[in-house]
């Protein structure tokens, strides 16, 4: 498969359960070396697409590729390259840390000498060497996760699908797991994840795409999102109504949130000044634009669930 | 793909599975081993010679080696049953063992005949430990007695498919309740185990005969512990066999109906 074969590509595809649209007609591709985050609030049909492309739900319509094989038809060669990380930790707790990957690795059909040999690797890889022989129920959250994230890779897949990788865990744990992805992704594995977690996609993505109510609403890199739909930079003053006037009359975009008035642009030290300047603004306060403000302009402010 | 409805993708995949639970019983074997050991040694002492003192003989049979053979097919029925009602619930509802065992290449079909599979060694397990307590009783016949064995894997394979369509249709844990008790209690009573079947109403006796799982598989435990054998025990074999392949695929096919969304 050369780089211009996308690992994924998705036309059109859609997922109903009954009358509700879970994923309503996306169009997505991922090719080889790229990290791809699916961002969005809870309920916007991350998951849905996840286990679609993880060949475990089957599409209601549309197009779903993975390695350019049909995910409805060639699931087991394609199960057989995928490495998964659940959104839930499903880890045996019956066993150990070493037991747990043993028993997947027999899964793909691994010889025993050759899985052993990956195991040691692997839990060397995320720091869990130490908890070789400690039983789950031993294990921090943190630790479970990079488990899963080690058992994800015992067969070497060839695309990585991630679920909410760090999902409840403290920021020591979250940093560590984005340490081991940068390392992966700098190994050239292909990786595709969801999160809700905006500074995780971030420091993570190549590209993303931001979804709400299954639909796809904007897709890029995570800086050409931020300059394309909020500028570099964001001032942010109080709202009063002498404020609103003065922005009205300098002619720049801005939103109001509550009691602040949030003005975008590439030029926060002009925009600034000539608030200072001319209108009294109370507090002014001046930063980059993140991909939290895109999120929130493009999926609004209400509260999803 | 309509097809795939129907036909299960079944390869050695399911032994995978099948041995992942093996490996998990034989890791707590200590709490495993026990219950098989002690539960007919406390029928055999309080039913079989305790009561037995009063029942005296059943059709010439001395009650203790009446029910000896009735114990090992409830058990066969009883650790089948459990297994892939109560425990299979657990590693596919709070567990999500299937989950992560259908994100590799195993199918679900697999998951599922390796749940059957381990439900049906499990009442193997269990009913030759109990035939062994039983033998060293000597209360069952030998070498016919040892038929049991490979018997206790068929029956305990149907018992096994029963479950798992209870588990694939019950909203929720708790209500694993009814079959227990609505099926699986009266079973236990009324299977010609622990009186024969010809003392209940002819009605009752008909549904006995007709539909209840477990007199079958009392009645081909009864034949070979007492070397006693009549045309019941072919109508028997033949029932249990063609409702095992039965349940086998109904029970898969009402798993994926729950499970792939």
């Amino acid at each position: 498969m050369d780089a211009t074969t996308p690992i994924i590509d998705a036309q059109d595809l859609r997922k109903t359960f009954g009358s509700f649209v879970a994923v309503n007609n996306i169009n997505f591709s991922v090719f080889p070396g790229e990290v791809f985050g699916f961002l969005g609030p809870n309920g916007a049909g991350k998951t849905t697409t996840m286990k679609m492309i993880q060949c475990v739900s089957p599409k209601s319509g549309g197009s779903l590729k993975v390695f350019d094989r049909e995910a409805g038809i060639y699931q087991r060669s394609i199960k057989k390259r995928l490495g998964v990380v659940p959104q839930e930790t499903n880890l045996d707790t019956e066993f150990t840390c070493f037991e747990n990957l043993l028993v997947y690795s027999r899964y793909f059909g691994i010889p025993k000498q050759e899985a052993t040999r990956r195991i040691e690797e692997l839990l060397r890889f995320v720091q869990l060497e130490e908890k070789r022989d400690v039983l789950i129920e031993r294990l921090s959250g943190g630790m479970k996760r990079r488990l899963v994230l080690a058992r994800a890779l015992i067969n070497n897949p060839d695309l990585l699908v991630l679920d909410e990788p760090t999902i409840g865990l403290d920021p020591q744990a979250r940093h560590l797991i984005w340490e081991k992805l940068k390392v992966l992704q700098a190994q050239g594995n292909t990786i595709v994840f969801t999160t809700h977690y905006l500074e995780e996609a971030e420091r993570l993505c190549n590209r993303l795409v931001i979804m709400d109510e299954g639909k796809i609403l904007v897709e890029g890199s995570p800086a050409d999102l931020v300059s394309g739909h909020v500028g570099s930079d964001i001032v942010e003053a109080e709202h009063t109504p002498e404020v609103i006037a003065c922005i009205e009359n300098m002619g720049v975009s801005y939103e109001v949130f509550g009691d602040m008035v949030q003005i975008f642009t590439d030029n926060p030290r002009e925009v600034a000044k000539s608030l200072f300047d001319t209108c009294n603004p109370g507090h002014v306060f001046a930063r980059r634009g993140s991909l939290e403000d895109v999120f929130l302009k493009l999926t609004g402010r209400a509260l999803k669930d | 793909m309509a097809q795939s409805v129907y036909i299960p993708r079944l390869t050695r995949g399911a032994l995978k599975v099948w041995r992942r639970n093996w490996d998990v019983f034989f890791k707590t074997y200590q709490v495993n081993f026990l219950p098989p050991f002690i539960e007919p040694i406390l029928y055999l002492l309080a039913i079989g010679f305790g009561l037995g003192m009063f029942v005296g003989e059943i059709d010439g049979v001395p009650y203790v080696e009446f029910i000896a053979p009735a114990l090992v097919a409830i058990s066969i029925m009883n650790s089948a049953f459990f297994e892939c009602t109560y425990s299979s619930f657990v590693r596919m509802y709070y567990q999500k063992t299937f989950d992560a065992m259908i994100a590799t290449p195993l199918a679900l079909d697999e998951v599922i005949a390796g749940e059957l599979l381990w439900g049906a060694t499990r009442s193997f397990i269990y009913s030759s430990v109990m035939l062994a307590v039983l033998i060293a009783f000597g209360v069952v016949d030998l070498p016919l007695s040892l038929f049991i064995l490979p018997f206790s894997f068929l029956a305990g394979l149907l018992f096994a498919g029963i479950a798992m369509c209870f588990t694939a249709i019950t909203p929720g844990i708790d209500a694993l309740n009814y079959p227990s008790f609505l099926f699986i209690t009266p079973m236990f009573l009324f299977s010609g185990t622990f009186f024969p079947l010809d003392v209940l109403p002819g009605g009752l006796q008909l549904f006995a005969r007709g539909f209840l799982p477990l007199t079958q598989v009392v009645t081909v435990t009864r034949s070979l512990t007492l070397s006693d054998f009549s045309p019941y025990f072919l109508y028997s074999i033949g029932w249990i066999s063609v409702l095992t392949v039965l349940f086998f695929f109904v029970s898969i096919h009402l798993m994926k109906r729950r499970l792939i969304v």
